[in-house]
């Protein structure tokens, strides 16, 4: 199923579901056991589409072990699967119009409607990686949670925090965020680390050459270019949005290391200048490339953490996601603010 | 073919290389398929970072050099318009022979005001100045590199300009599901040239800084030639009913990037344009 959605605060973007999961043409050993699909410089192929849309949520839930049980997974399952067969009901012609003053996200599923599971694809299944169902992406630290951030980290984040808090919510462009200035994705879609967003549009093409992997989100068409021949590191200076990405075989396993951040793309809200991100891409079977990833970062947290996601193949079109062409709504939500202000003024005169 | 290019030796030789100059112009008689890199299965290896020269950018019809992108009337002559002027020389337009076949688009009279109109008001019109993806072919010629990503699987197409890209599809999956700024685009070999056929946009992206414009309907045939290792001919026909008379032709050549640095950047121009979209919606009293 392909749909058309709006982005964020509806911009304009086409997204795609991750219905129709199956696998591309696969080689086939005699004995019909799956071998390893290869390039023709005998790389592991990782060549294709891939979604990484999950119902595991980054963290591990209060309570929860590392693994689930079937049962639990399949009931998660369940309950995603009815909330969706039940938003996917039609509108009621007779609802009442929606409340004033609604304001994301509390508007995602409210009457206001500006969110429906028309738009979303929040993912269906439950994250299985060597066979286990897990309860969080996250899988180091042990507890599956984030670690604490250093004293330093803490006193840059009050910093960053001060020097934004001169600035009202709705002042300037730049004070918003970067999804909603059609600069990034949410979450980390094209990161790295490259992280389902929850939302829609989890998906990412990918093409290897003999030296460079380029890995394409749908999330802001965002193209990462990943080289993997020796040449010259970006200096410490030059640092673009998704960083400086340079990329080894280690058998049949690319690993990726990045450096040279942008200084805004701070995923979870920190992030120094000594990031380092790496990913590890696995094809373990016709459906799946394990992606792994460590974030390696001494300055902001207290030891490195790290996750397991499962891509999985799929045979569907990417679209083009035309943020920025599309976004009408910070014109609206800047304008909206200083219509307020004007109002307000009017008001206090009267 | 490749060798009687370049020394023909006999009658039909001769007569290939007269007719490669009367299609293709000198520049591009130096073909050489024999010479240019090749993927594994025989196919010509255009990976690689890649850019136009010139000033097709600017206008891809032949042009002489002009004061500005947008003129207005002056009191002898006319003159750069206000939106434009502070930019003095940089701002005016270079020559260019233009990359057009027969030197003239054929618009049809409607699609000719509107390419005059976008002229007169080029600053507020013309996407790019917005941040806007560039559409096809404009992609192609911007003043900015674009990556080739060739595999035996793949051809996949990533510009620095707005970070642009293009999955040139060698599966056709049927008719574009949307309209788009960049179109649908299916490749297939036809000897050593990579066509590929683009349609389904969203008829807003422009093929030029003068306003030269297609439809939603436009639909692109493009050739992508190596004549050696280090040069590309890029041939594109238009087919527009609703705009031109008849289908009409670009061609140029794009050349390699061959600095042991080179690489695509990273050009999110969308924030460098919000002073100029949203700058209107700052607060600026207490």
């Amino acid at each position: 199923m392909t749909v058309r959605c709006s982005a964020l605060f509806l911009v304009l973007c086409l997204g795609i579901s991750a219905e129709g999961l199956v696998a591309p043409a696969s080689a086939q050993a005699p004995s019909g056991q799956w071998v390893m699909p290869r390039t023709v410089d005998g790389h592991a192929d990782l060549q294709g589409n891939w979604s990484n849309s999950t119902l595991t949520p980054l963290q591990r839930p209060a309570g929860q072990e590392a693994v689930l049980s079937w049962e639990e997974a399949h009931a998660i399952e369940q309950g995603r699967a009815e909330i969706v067969i039940a938003k996917a009901q039609p509108s009621d012609p007779d609802r009442p119009p929606p409340e004033a003053g609604g304001t994301f996200p509390i508007c995602i599923d409210s009457a206001t409607g500006c969110y429906n599971e028309v738009y979303t694809d929040r993912g269906r299944r439950v994250a299985v990686v060597n066979g286990e169902p897990r309860s969080s992406l996250i899988t180091f630290p042990s507890d599956g949670r984030l670690p604490t951030w250093t004293p330093r980290a803490l006193r840059e984040m009050e910093r960053f925090s001060e020097f934004n808090g001169q600035f009202g919510e709705y002042d300037h462009p730049e004070v918003r965020p970067l999804a909603e200035r059609c600069l990034m994705s949410f979450n980390s879609s094209a990161g790295p680390p490259m992280v389902p967003n929850y939302w829609y549009n989890n998906n990412y093409t990918i093409v290897q050459t003999a030296d460079h992997v380029m890995i394409m989100a749908e999330m802001v068409h965002d193209v990462r270019i990943i080289r993997l021949v020796d040449g010259l590191r970006l200096p410490p200076h030059i640092r673009p949005w998704m960083g400086d990405s340079w990329g080894h075989w280690e058998g049949d396993v690319l690993v990726v290391e990045t450096t040279n951040f942008h200084p805004l793309q701070r995923y979870l809200g920190a992030a120094s200048d000594d990031l380092k991100v790496i990913e590890r891409f696995s094809r373990v079977d016709e459906e799946t490339i394990l992606y792994e990833f460590t974030i390696d970062d001494p300055v902001t947290y207290s030891e490195p953490w790290g996750g397991q996601i499962p891509m999985r193949a799929m045979d569907d079109q990417l679209f083009e996601y035309a943020c920025h062409e599309g976004n009408y709504s910070l014109s609206n939500v800047l304008s909206g603010a200083r219509y307020q202000e004007r109002v307000e003024a009017e008001g206090s005169q009267d | 073919m490749s060798s009687a290019v370049r020394s023909p030796k006999n009658a039909v030789g001769k007569v290939v290389l007269g007719l490669l100059a009367v299609a293709l112009g000198p520049v591009y008689a130096q073909a050489q398929s024999s010479d240019i890199p090749r993927t594994s299965s025989g196919r010509p290896d255009m990976n690689g970072i890649w850019q136009a020269l010139g000033n097709a950018h600017w206008d891809i019809e032949p042009h002489q050099a002009r004061a500005a992108l947008q003129m207005v009337p002056g009191p002898v002559v006319p003159i750069p318009a206000e939106a434009v002027v502070a930019f003095g020389a940089i701002g005016a337009v270079p020559p260019g022979m233009g990359i057009v076949e027969g030197g003239e688009i054929p618009y049809l009279p409607a699609a000719l005001a509107i390419r005059d109109a976008n002229r007169e008001n080029w600053v507020t019109r013309d996407p790019v100045v917005k941040c806007y993806l560039p559409g096809v072919p404009r992609a192609t010629y911007m003043p900015f590199p674009f990556q080739i990503f060739q595999s035996e699987s793949a051809f996949f197409i990533t510009y620095e300009y707005a970070g642009a890209d293009r999955n040139i599809y060698l599966e056709d999956p049927g008719p574009p599901q949307v309209d788009s700024w960049m179109g649908q685009s299916v490749g297939h070999w036809e000897g050593d040239t990579f066509v590929v056929e683009a349609n389904g946009f969203t008829g807003q992206a422009w093929l030029d800084r003068s306003g030269n414009h297609a439809s939603y309907q436009l639909q692109v045939t493009e050739r992508y030639t190596m004549t050696s290792p280090y040069h590309m001919l890029y041939e594109a026909t238009m087919e527009d009913s609703s705009t031109f008379s008849r289908p009409w032709t670009i061609r140029l050549p794009l050349y390699k990037h061959i600095e042991d640095n080179a690489r695509i950047g990273v050009f999110k121009c969308v924030e460098f344009v919000e002073e100029l979209l949203y700058g209107q919606y700052r607060k600026t009293g207490p």
